[in-house]
């Protein structure tokens, strides 16, 4: 791999974060966590009802992602990303309680960009349509809430190289300008 | 008469269901390579080497290109000689079901648009059926993403906006998609008949083999500029700017009123998997 990729663990420090730039190509190594509409919907009322939720938030990253199931043999299916502005309403409150790294696809609100950098948190954008290779970077996958949402569920994953481009930093700049 | 037995064609749908959803057309690969060898910074030509090792992994894996594996949409073609002595859109629907749960794809669709309970089999197809002459059975099939099909937009047009409002409505359609829709893309155009017919037209539009151009020299042309002008956007790979926005485009054209120009232009993104059989 070339050396301008910048090499990421996870749980990834104020420090790493704060060095990250719009355009930066990062691999990402360690545990990060899955969540889409659903999933999100259900722990902004856990936090909202002070329930606990499926694991601490901070200093964490979400992946958003359904992926297709796995075949037998298989850690996971195909598992590329699902587009992030749909769950512009719902990350405020998931950054308020401590989440610092958000990975999906395409272009996220206004708001949800102001909020960010409030919250000195990256988004970081993947691929669309790759899900074959990222499955090979993902070492291990466990259900850990929801598991009725199917693939929806928030699951664990342990990945490694998991490969992404700086979309938003935290000092408010945004690669789709 | 002819017949085709009911469980012949359910198994070879289900073949071409998992095979669709795995292998992407070679025709698509060379034009991202063309698309690559074009492209001078840095990001466009990630993208694209990771979009053409992707498909790599899957073909040879046998993993769904990408994790969704789409609304299942047919254009089925049936030769009047035959004769089907059972319910073809069930057979069909039946091939949908072995398909995306034999073939560990994900089931995308919701029962009713608002309820939104998961029909956990990816049933119902989208079927479109037209009769041809002889007794064959030509059925092709794509698995339809959500991300570009959510970016497609149909307008009707009057006929002073002419060939210059087409393009300027195309190229809006692509530039408000921007990343969503996952270039580099490939285009329908649908362009006549009336509301419903221009969507149609679009959508069987995207079923056309990359090489192949328009017959009609209008289309040809219309095809060639539209390209032509999206490629100039600087959309780019994902949306982060480069030169490949999109692959190829494809007009379709129909008769239409004389006070009417229905335009409708339905995405695809790069995962443009599909797959024919023919009975
Ligand atoms: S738009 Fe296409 S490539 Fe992108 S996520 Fe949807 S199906 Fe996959």
């Amino acid at each position: 791999m070339s050396q301008d990729i910048i090499k990421l663990t996870t749980p990834i420090s104020d420090e790493a974060r704060l060095k990250l730039r719009v355009g930066d190509l990062v691999h990402i190594s360690g545990v990060i966590y899955t969540g889409r509409d659903a999933a999100h919907k259900l722990m902004v009322q856990a936090i909202t009802s002070g329930e606990t939720l499926p694991f601490e938030l901070n200093h964490q990253a979400i992946y958003y992602v359904g992926p297709t199931p796995a075949k037998p043999g298989q850690v996971i299916g195909s598992c590329g990303p699902t587009s992030s502005y749909r769950m512009d309403p719902y990350s405020p409150v998931l950054m308020e309680n401590g989440l610092k790294v958000m990975i999906g696809k395409g272009p996220r609100s206004k708001v949800f960009q102001a909020e960010l950098v409030k919250n000195q948190a990256v988004y970081l954008d993947v691929t669309g349509g790759i899900g074959a290779l990222l499955s090979k970077r993902v070492l291990k996958m466990e259900v850990i809430a929801y598991p009725w949402l199917e693939s929806e569920a928030v699951h664990k994953l342990l990945v490694v190289d998991f490969p992404a481009i700086v979309a938003y930093d935290t000092f408010g700049n945004d690669i789709f300008e | 008469m002819r017949t085709i037995s009911k469980e012949y064609l359910i198994s070879e749908l289900e073949r071409i269901i998992i095979e669709a959803a795995t292998v992407l057309d070679d025709e698509v690969v060379t034009c991202l390579q063309v698309g690559k060898a074009q492209e001078t910074s840095k990001l466009p030509i990630h993208i694209i080497d990771e979009i053409i090792d992707n498909q790599l992994i899957a073909r040879n894996e046998r993993i769904p290109i990408c994790q969704d594996t789409g609304v299942a949409v047919f254009f089925v073609e049936i030769g009047n000689d035959l004769h089907f002595d059972y319910n073809l859109t069930d057979a069909i629907n039946q091939a949908v079901r072995n398909g995306y749960i034999n073939g560990y794809l994900r089931k995308s669709i919701v029962n009713h648009p608002l309820d939104r309970k998961n029909t956990l089999d990816n049933t119902p197809a989208i079927i479109h059926y037209s009769l041809i002459s002889g007794d064959r059975l030509r059925i092709r099939f794509a698995p339809k993403g959500g991300g570009s099909e959510n970016m497609s937009k149909m307008t009707m047009l009057t006929p002073a906006d002419g060939r210059q409002g087409i393009i300027d409505f195309v190229v809006n359609t692509v530039k408000n998609a921007g990343g969503k829709a996952c270039p580099p893309i490939i285009l329908g155009i649908g362009i006549g008949g009336n509301f419903e017919k221009s969507a149609l037209l679009a959508k069987e539009a995207l079923f056309r083999k990359l090489s192949d151009e328009a017959l009609n020299p209008l289309d040809k042309k219309l095809e060639e500029d539209i390209l032509k002008a999206i490629n100039e956007t600087n959309v780019g790979p994902m949306g982060l700017k480069g030169k490949t926005t999109c692959l190829a485009v494809k007009v379709n054209s129909f008769s239409c009123h004389i006070a009417s120009l229905p335009v409708a232009v339905n995405i695809q993104c790069h995962a443009a998997r599909h797959k024919e059989v023919i009975l």
